[in-house]
């Protein structure tokens, strides 16, 4: 349990690291680094095009699975990372 | 009336006359009136007799006499139906006699009354268009229950009159009116017109009541799925799963504490899964976070290859990647480096400090390529780490030989921090430090087993048999060579100490020991007393040998006094010899080719040699740490990747990327090779090359 703190803290205080997610598996945020209204954009919206990316793979495969989804933009990269139960959303900036 | 019957019995003549005619016949009428009123009696009664007697004839002045004779004259009349008014001689030209002629016949008809009236013929134009515009409804009621004339005939035919008829008629068109009368507009009912009575009656209504009732509506909650192949497939993943768990249960019925042990585990699970679950994922999210922040070193193991190389005719440099530090392990110095060999890019570090006045704790830690900012597990130790290895075919299984003395095994999967067995005072453990483990093929039995080499002299094997390590001295070095007295008559140590062994690829049984003596024995399992060779290999301790991967008789060794050493297991003398300038902590064989070597020193500068191409020199030699104070201590190639990682006493592990001009592999097979090691067998010993300093 303190591992996974530890871990999350330690992705929150990386390099370039603005913000980080943590969303149920209803899409519902448990936990924050960003205020709420951002969180609550962000959460919903991803968690629908993540849901929608897994579903994507594993039509193609049943046997597979989504490991990660990177989205790339102008100003930032977003990082989800889906699981079972929860899905760990982070908002870097590479190139600081 | 009377007076007509005579006339038309008598008279013949034309019209004109009958006006004569009446008195007379008036007379006679009277007469034939009289006996006809007395037959019939009743009407006139007596007044009658009396008016007629009373009359008296009355001759008009004007009347015409007539002879008695003419007054008997009987005059006939015939009344005809001819129009008097007629003529009687219309005449028609007629052309083609050309005379006029009479017509023979005359219309006689005569209009005596003519009067408009508004009744139409059935049949008639104008009222079959009335019927047609009143008939339409009717005629539609008509086409609908022509289906039924038949069923309705024979009931039609009971009813009375008119109906009867018209069904009778026949046709299609006249039953259907019919059928009209009864179904749809109502005709005219015809009734006695006399004695016709309509009654009506009504029955009771019942007053309407409305009575409902309302049950509660069953629990309802909406459900939506989608049902997508993959979700198939999970049902039925799940199923099977279930199924096995049944099959097993049904076997294992009999294991009832195992499965209170784990229900209790399960239970523990659940109510702490709230951030346990999340790990898996932190750690993926965590490697990313990483590649990004290091994105370029990442692109640069992967895929940068200096250019540069070419222009170079031999030399290659070693490029910088990732550098790995462990926060609490930095007053510590990397004590030793092994590559994971099945997982490629995990390696261990194991730490803890040359330092004889400096002994503390240790630390052992492993890292991965894929995240260089926190290891991935790291296990501290009491005392300081001096060597370790992985287990070749069970990338969990960690032997580590510390400096007290202890070695220890670890197993990577369990969770808890501490080994899974450690040797103790008991069980055998060195008495001084640890320099070397290596782990060994299973034995007989299939429990695994490593050898260990100390300074007290000894090298011992050790088996994991179930929870225990199991301790078997394999031969104890004794010291060769001269003896020395000691102070007093008490008998020297006889035992030398080991500092460094590796254990042939191919033969099994084969391995050399490198002792603080600076020798060099070849040992064989088998023989526990006696040694196979000795090389006078060093002047100071050995700190490294190895066997070269590919040959089957060159091994290479290090030592502090600066040189490198490559020898011939049959030859006594070694075969080639380098002089680095500082003393040298490490030395490696490349995984890819059997000339390359690579040697780190004391003063941060790593040498990598390839004896194919340049036998006299490094093609590279190159610092890689920034403080020319720090020693570099060990290194280590990857056996997939072109890159090496170095270790040194800061607790640093660098690591370095290999330009291709080091990483050329061998042209010749191992017979040339040989060739060329057997071309310097004829050299005499001075032939050698001391490479002195420049």
């Amino acid at each position: 349990q303190a591992e996974v703190e530890e871990t999350l803290k330690r992705i929150q205080t990386h390099k370039g690291v603005i913000g980080t997610i943590v969303v149920n598996a209803e899409g519902i945020p448990i936990r924050t680094t960003l205020d709420n209204s951002t969180t609550v954009q962000y959460a919903g919206l991803l968690h629908q095009l993540t849901m929608k990316a897994r579903s994507t793979v594993r039509d193609i495969d049943p046997q597979n699975d989504l490991t990660f989804l990177r989205i790339r933009s102008k100003k930032h990269e977003i990082m989800v990372a889906p699981d079972k139960e929860y899905m760990l959303i982070v908002i870097q900036n590479p190139s600081e | 009336m009377p007076v007509t019957h005579k006339t038309l019995v008598k008279s013949k003549q034309g019209s004109n006359a009958q006006s004569q005619q009446k008195p007379l016949a008036a007379k006679t009428a009277k007469v034939v009136s009289k006996k006809k009123d007395e037959d019939d009696g009743t009407e006139i009664g007596e007044g009658g007799d009396e008016w007629m007697h009373g009359k008296t004839l009355i001759k008009p002045p004007d009347q015409l006499d007539l002879t008695e004779a003419e007054l008997k004259e009987e005059f006939t009349r015939i009344l005809t139906a001819n129009n008097p008014h007629a003529p009687q001689n219309i005449v028609r030209y007629s052309f083609k006699e050309r005379s006029y002629k009479p017509i023979s016949s005359v219309d006689q008809l005569a209009v005596h009354f003519f009067l408009e009236g508004n009744l139409l013929h059935r049949d008639s134009d104008e009222a079959r268009r009335q019927k047609a515009k009143q008939g339409l409804p009717d005629e539609k009621a008509t086409v609908v229950t022509e289906t039924e004339d038949e069923k309705l005939e024979t009931p039609l035919q009971a009813a009375g009159g008119e109906e009867a008829g018209d069904v009778e008629e026949g046709g299609g068109e006249d039953g259907a009116h019919s059928v009209d009368s009864k179904t749809g507009k109502k005709e005219q009912k015809l009734t006695n017109q006399f004695n016709f009575s309509e009654r009506a009656s009504q029955t009771l209504n019942n007053p309407l009541r409305e009575r409902g009732c309302q049950t509660e509506p069953p629990p309802r909650a909406s459900f939506s799925a989608t049902a997508n192949q993959w979700e198939i497939y999970d049902v039925y993943l799940e199923e099977m799963q279930k199924q096995e768990k049944n099959k097993e249960k049904a076997k294992a019925v009999p294991k009832k504490e195992d499965d209170k042990g784990k229900k209790k585990l399960t239970l523990v699970e659940t109510q702490s899964d709230d951030l346990t679950k999340v790990a898996k994922v932190a750690k993926i999210i965590e490697r990313m976070v990483n590649q990004n922040t290091f994105d370029d070193i990442a692109q640069d193991f992967r895929y940068f290859e200096d250019a540069s190389d070419e222009f170079r005719e031999q030399e290659g440099t070693l490029l910088p990647l990732w550098k790995f530090q462990y926060d609490q392990a930095k007053r510590l110095s990397v004590t030793a480096l092994c590559w994971n060999q099945s997982y490629k890019d995990l390696f261990a570090v194991g730490l803890g400090s040359y330092d004889f006045t400096k002994q503390g704790r240790g630390m052992l830690v492993f890292y991965s390529l894929k995240n260089s900012t926190y290891p991935e597990y790291n296990y501290p130790t009491t005392s300081g780490i001096l060597c370790l290895d992985i287990h070749p075919d069970r990338p969990y299984l960690v032997a580590v030989g510390f400096y007290d003395g202890c070695v220890a095994v670890y197993n990577l999967k369990e969770e808890r921090p501490e080994p899974v067995y450690k040797s103790s005072s008991k069980s055998g453990k060195h008495t001084d430090p640890v320099w070397q483990v290596r782990w060994q093929k299973d034995d007989m039995d299939n429990h695994q087993n490593f050898f260990s080499v100390s300074s007290d002299g000894r090298v011992v094997s050790w088996t994991l048999v179930k929870s225990e390590l199991v301790f078997t001295d394999i031969i104890k070095l004794s010291l060769v060579g001269a003896v020395s007295e000691g102070p007093e008559g008490v008998p020297p140590p006889t035992m030398a100490c080991g500092t460094s062994f590796d254990f042939h690829k191919q033969i099994n049984y084969l391995f050399l020991v490198g002792t603080e003596e600076g020798k060099i024995h070849k040992c064989s399992k088998a023989y526990s007393s006696q040694f196979l060779e000795t090389y006078d290999a060093h002047n100071m301790a050995v700190d490294a040998v190895k066997w070269n991967q590919f040959h089957p008789k060159v091994f290479i060794s290090c030592s502090s006094d600066w040189t490198v050493k490559i020898w011939d297991h049959t030859i006594r003398t070694p075969v080639f010899i380098f002089d680095l300038n500082a003393a040298v902590g490490d030395v490696a064989w490349s995984p890819y080719s059997s000339t390359v070597f690579a040697a780190v020193t004391a003063d941060g500068k790593v040498h990598v040699f390839d004896l194919g191409i340049n036998k006299y020199e490094a093609i590279c030699q190159q610092p890689v740490v920034a403080k020319k104070k720090t020693k570099l201590t060990h290194i280590e190639f990857n056996p997939v990747y072109p890159i090496i990682i170095v270790g040194d006493d800061r607790g640093y592990v660098t690591s370095l990327k290999l330009s291709p001009n080091l990483r050329s592999k061998p042209k010749w097979g191992r017979k040339k090779l040989d060739i060329q090691f057997s071309g310097i067998h004829y050299y005499p010993p001075s032939f050698l090359f001391l490479r002195k300093t420049g």
